[in-house]
């Protein structure tokens, strides 16, 4: 292993293929460890850290402010203290002579997100990871609102011993948009059909927000196909949600509306980028998807709170959980991270929102893949 | 990822499915049914450059091809919607529009107002436009600006797949005239769009790229000319902000007067001749309202004051270029 360790441009997406420099947090010269934040990043649709992947000095910085890299580009150089320059320049010398940018969307882009015909509805999903590997499956439930793309940032890492599907629910992404009876139990029932309809017979459930209370839900429903719940500011687990939210984002209708919205998913309200607002704007002129958010919000969150607290039964269940939270998250409060009792591990982030498995991706999935083992 | 369709596939299919949903929505044009009556007809030509392909068959009696008389059928179209219908006229080339100028500006862009409201003209009448086709100056010509000059119309150009499909499905939808504009250049292009029908509102500028040096308005093909211009601007450490207003009538002042706050610098690229063109209409919006924002003079990129040429030289001489682009932003840029 070379004592050299890149640090390059990531992909967080499918969509991905270049990406911003927007800030060095570590300079030429400083100590930096496995696991700390070196240099901030923005793809189209969202900005995020790049970690060091080993233990040195960063030694060199191949990228300023504002330059834009494509995925895979060299952006700077981490080694020993003891490593000489001349190594490490021909160390990048060899590195850039050989880089080849990915080609466009004609080339082979990796994983690609399919279709499935389940009850008669088509839903999306994308699947990451391989059934050879030893972990047992996981499925990703976005909340309310999302689709599978909510996970851009920690799809590829959770996948790294075992194979994890992200899906859309009925009603989001490119999922149906026929929502049925528009209810937990509706949705809880096609997630049940959608891993039987993929061939897994049981998953750990990572679910965030409402797709929390899907999680829940579908453990309640159908134990035997759940090991395992991980609930990222999950509904489901208290009364309180932010309503004013959950109805402004079912009425916006442009930009202008839905942005200062957004605004409150995420404890760094920078990062909502105009990508991000145009993307959710795209979705939501959808045919259908009007119809199917005012269905689910008015079974799920009536009269200013939410309908359905499962936090008592959990326990009851057996199943490991592990529950993750934004300290500042203004959508569902904090407070209902200690609602559940029994074989619980709660994590708390501080400096976090509502979105805090994109705000915190690397804490929320190092503390996943311990958790489920 | 989401399926990719070109900007002819997806007029096709907003059509498409606009016919399968209301049965008012009818199509009429110069061969728009294509080889009507002849075997073959799930795969006739359907138009000039076979946009309405495929539709003849699967929506029979409601794709009408028309004689050679624009001013005949595009009044038709327009009594038509009078009474209930929701046509969508094809006219080949904006060019040919000389001869329905009655027909568009005297009679459906005001019978809502000369009935007092109680009237409504719910016309779709697409064409296209723009050089770059060797097509000589009869067919080449960029015309939205003379239709945005008329109060009671609606004017779309689109500049790419995705909102080619939601604005003419908007446009389908809309109870007052709109002129519906598609740069040839633009047919082959490929790009993401959703299967289902959705809409894209009037009026709503597209932010196609970010950025705090220099904001470039630009319209239907033309934005893809300022990208490519971007990009190479961008190697240079200059920021372009891109907007594509999407529709010229109405026009999404704001987010053009929000962005020339933010950067100071303005250039318009259009396609069409100088005089009375939208670069002119933007440049003058922005001096009236954003004067004290304004760190550099406008810069209009448009074509000249001259019929588009025939020769190939002399036409891509006149389309305005990235090259011209970027010569234009570099020069609000450095303006001292």
């Amino acid at each position: 292993m070379s004592a050299i360790q890149t640090i390059t441009m990531p992909k967080w997406g499918l969509s991905m293929q270049e990406g911003k420099v927007n800030g060095w947090l570590k300079q030429v010269g400083d100590a930096v460890e496995q696991g700390q934040e070196i240099v901030e990043v923005e793809s189209e649709k969202i900005a995020g850290a790049v970690e060091a992947g080993a233990t040195g000095v960063l030694r060199r910085q191949l990228a300023n402010e504002e330059d834009v890299l494509p995925v895979g580009g060299l952006l700077g150089v981490i080694a020993d203290a003891s490593v000489s320059d001349a190594d490490i320049d021909a160390f990048v010398a060899d590195f850039l002579s050989n880089f080849k940018p990915a080609e466009g969307a004609e080339e082979d882009q990796g994983p690609t997100t399919q279709k499935i015909e389940v009850n008669g509805h088509k839903l999306r999903y994308l699947k990451r990871g391989d059934s050879g590997k030893s972990g047992e499956p996981m499925l990703l439930i976005h909340g309310f609102g999302g689709d599978l793309n909510n996970w851009l940032f920690n799809h590829e890492a959770l996948a790294a011993d075992r194979e994890v599907y992200a899906l859309d629910l009925p009603g989001h992404g490119e999922s149906t948009k026929d929502v049925g009876e528009g209810n937990l139990a509706a949705l809880a029932d096609t997630v049940a059909a959608f891993l039987d309809a993929v061939g897994v017979t049981s998953a750990h459930l990572v679910g965030h927000s409402m797709g929390g209370a899907v999680s829940l839900t579908v453990a309640l429903r159908h134990p035997e196909k759940v090991r395992s719940l991980s609930l990222i500011g999950s509904a489901g687990l208290g009364s309180e949600i932010n309503t004013g939210y959950i109805q402004g984002f079912v009425s916006a209708a442009n930009r202008n509306a839905l942005k200062p919205l957004l605004a409150d998913l995420f404890a760094d309200s920078s990062l909502v980028t105009r990508q991000l607002v145009d993307d959710l704007l795209k979705y939501k002129r959808l045919e259908g998807v009007g119809q199917a958010l005012s269905t689910l919000s008015g079974n799920l969150f009536a009269d200013g709170r939410q309908n359905s607290v499962m936090a008592d039964q959990l326990a009851a269940l057996g199943k490991p959980v592990l529950v993750i939270w934004g300290e500042e998250d203004r959508i569902i409060p904090v407070a209902h991270a200690h609602a559940v009792s029994g074989k619980v591990q709660v994590e708390v982030l501080g400096n976090r929102g509502h979105m805090v498995q994109m705000e915190a991706a690397n804490d929320v999935n190092r503390a996943i893949a311990r958790f489920v083992g | 990822m989401a399926r990719k369709i070109t900007y002819q596939q997806a007029i096709n299919e907003a059509l498409d499915q606009e016919m399968a949903r209301d049965q008012n929505v009818i199509v009429m044009g110069e061969d728009v049914a294509g080889g009507s009556g002849a075997p073959g007809e799930q795969d006739a030509w359907g138009g000039v450059l076979g946009v309405t392909r495929g539709l003849y068959a699967k929506h029979p009696g409601r794709v009408i091809d028309t004689p050679i008389s624009e001013s005949g059928y595009v009044g038709a179209a327009i009594g038509a919607a009078c009474c209930g219908m929701r046509p969508v006229a094809e006219l080949m080339f904006v060019d040919f529009l000389g001869v329905c100028f009655d027909q568009i500006f005297n009679q459906a862009a005001k019978f809502r107002y000369m009935f007092g409201g109680k009237a409504e003209t719910p016309v779709v009448i697409r064409a296209m436009y723009g050089a770059g086709f060797r097509a000589a100056a009869q067919h080449s010509q960029c015309l939205y600006n003379i239709f945005t000059h008329i109060p009671g119309l609606k004017v779309v150009v689109p500049s790419n797949p995705y909102d080619a499909k939601g604005l003419l499905i908007q446009s389908i939808r809309d109870n007052d005239p709109v002129i519906f504009l598609e740069h040839k250049a633009l047919y082959t292009m490929e790009g993401e769009v959703p299967e289902e029908l959705y809409t894209v509102p009037f009026g709503e500028a597209a932010v196609v790229r970010e950025g705090h040096d220099v904001t470039i308005v630009a319209f239907g093909r033309m934005v893809l000319k300022a990208q490519e211009a971007a990009a190479d601007l961008q190697k240079q450490g200059i920021h372009c902000e891109i907007i594509d207003p999407r529709t010229t009538s109405p026009l999404d002042t704001d987010t053009i007067l929000e962005s020339v706050e933010k950067t100071g610098r303005l250039v318009v690229v259009d396609e069409s001749h100088p005089r009375c063109s939208m670069a002119s209409d933007i440049a003058g919006l922005v001096a009236e309202q954003a004067f004290d924002s304004l760190k550099a003079p406008i810069r209009q990129v448009t074509g000249f004051h001259a019929p588009v040429p025939f020769s190939d030289a002399l036409e891509e001489l006149y389309i305005p270029s990235a090259a011209k682009i970027v010569a234009a932003v570099k020069s609000v840029k450095e303006y001292k």
